[in-house]
């Protein structure tokens, strides 16, 4: 890749993607490398113990380490110390930097400080494209990527996932139907970016009508916090959630795909379905951050740089 | 000719800078994105909803005593982007420009997110992407659109 830093989804080109999953494949069918002497910065601001798990995991079998600045209660930064101070000292310990922190826009502020790569692991309500290099691998496994129907049902206002994802389909020849509550329709920039890129955009607030037309069906979680009122959020959240007998309507080889973890937005006898990819979706995120890092990372590890 | 007869309501300046032709309506905010508000001393004129030929109805903005740099003149054209700008020296206009849109603004604008790390105390200048109807977080990505003058940053 091209990039020194992976901040968001928006900077990867149909190129980039495609080459990111091929490795993601070598790895997947056994390809090793051996970055004995990389080491991987872990600074996780908020708690994501399966995205911090995933990358950890993905670096070890590389045959790199990671150093790990802990929790934010643990680390310098409960005494006030800034980000970009942060970033800039564990640069000089690891060769590359994952960071996930609550506010939009940190992990570029990261990347204006430090010379080694920055990888994104979700910046608030932003962006997460590492979540959504898998969730493509995941597509393209299971519908392929181009000439399909996906729906994205949700949270659409708050959840990064759709954002990051919304926007890497739209290099792809993909039809994109967005199913969510009134007040958690798409933020205006992402449709912006949708817009600017003339992608094939429709938004429903019901899933029954566009259901039957769709490859893969991508759902997320709706978040309580985003309520004020319980029986608010107990009324949106049940009129999007699907089971069993909800995807009767869908066409036989529909994938389901959901970023984990779920709550109740998928019933559990989904699972037992042909439809049901999200515990494949999860694996898929070791081979990808192993291509992605190994890609990423200085050296000559592997044939990816 | 219209133009110059109505802008005798307004009076002359011996040195300083005329703003003409700003969208009618956005003369306040033009001082406002200026940080211009007579406390340095200036003398101001406004002029708001005089006819214009180019524009139908136009503001124009004189301030005494005080020239614009380019910098200025760049974050202007995101409220006024038909602007001209005339630097007056003992009653002659010495210099005659129009604004030019830049492709970034920085340190101008605070970001409307209050969950963007630019907001948050970190060593860096605010910075927006302009676009062509907007502005947009070079940290954070969220579009500002309307209502600019209301997020220029105070220190
Ligand atoms: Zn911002």
């Amino acid at each position: 890749m091209r990039h020194d830093h992976l901040i968001s989804a928006r900077q990867l080109s149909r190129g980039d993607v495609e080459a990111v999953l091929d490795r993601a494949a070598e790895f997947d069918a056994g390809e090793r490398v051996a970055r004995d002497d990389d080491l991987l910065g872990l600074l996780f601001f908020e708690p994501s113990t399966r995205t911090k798990m995933s990358f950890d995991t993905a670096m070890k079998r590389l045959g790199g380490d990671t150093v790990d600045m802990g929790t934010v209660e643990s680390s310098s930064v409960k005494k006030g110390e800034s980000l970009a101070d942060t970033v800039r000292v564990v640069a000089g310990y690891a060769d590359a930097l994952v960071l996930r922190h609550p506010s939009e826009g940190a992990a570029k502020l990261a990347s204006e400080f430090v010379d080694v790569p920055v990888i994104n692991a979700g910046d608030g309500a932003g962006q997460h494209p590492t979540q959504t290099l898998l969730d493509l691998y995941t597509i393209r496994e299971n519908a392929g990527l181009d000439d399909i129907t996906v729906g994205i049902m949700g949270d659409l206002k708050y959840g990064r996932t759709v954002h990051s994802l919304a926007g890497a389909l739209t290099e792809f020849d993909v039809r994109q139907h967005f199913i969510s509550p009134e007040s958690l329709r798409l933020p205006k920039n992402v449709r912006y970016d949708l817009h600017e890129a003339g992608a094939d955009v429709r938004e429903h607030t019901e899933l029954g009508g566009v259901l039957p037309e769709l490859d893969v069906l991508y759902v997320t979680r709706i978040q309580r916090e985003r309520f004020p009122d319980e029986n608010e959020y107990r009324q949106v959240a049940g009129e999007y959630r699907i089971d069993a007998e909800t995807l009767d309507a869908a066409r036989d080889d529909l994938t389901v795909m959901h970023p984990l973890p779920r709550v109740d937005e998928i019933a559990p006898d989904v699972d037992e379905t042909e439809y049901a990819t999200y515990f494949d979706q999860a694996h898929n995120g070791v081979p990808v951050r192993m291509a992605l890092l190994d890609m990423m990372l200085p050296g000559d590890g592997g044939d990816g740089r | 000719m219209s133009d110059s007869n109505q802008e005798l309501r307004v009076s002359k300046i011996k040195n300083g800078t005329v703003i003409d032709h700003i969208a009618a309506g956005q003369a306040l905010n033009v001082l406002a994105i200026l940080g211009i508000d007579g406390s340095g001393g200036e003398e101001i004129s406004v002029g708001m909803n005089v006819p214009s030929d180019r524009l139908g109805r136009k503001d124009i903005v004189k301030v005494e005593g005080r020239e614009l740099s380019p910098a200025e003149v760049d974050v202007l054209s995101l409220i006024a982007p038909a602007a001209s700008i005339n630097i007056v020296r003992e009653y002659d206009v010495v210099e005659k420009s129009r604004v030019t849109r830049p492709e970034v603004v920085t340190g101008i604008l605070s970001c409307p997110n209050a969950n963007c790390i630019s907001t948050e105390g970190e060593p860096v200048e605010s910075r927006f992407d302009v676009l062509d109807d907007a502005v947009r977080c070079g940290y954070c990505d969220t579009i500002l659109r309307e209502d600019l003058a209301e997020h220029i940053a105070t220190d």
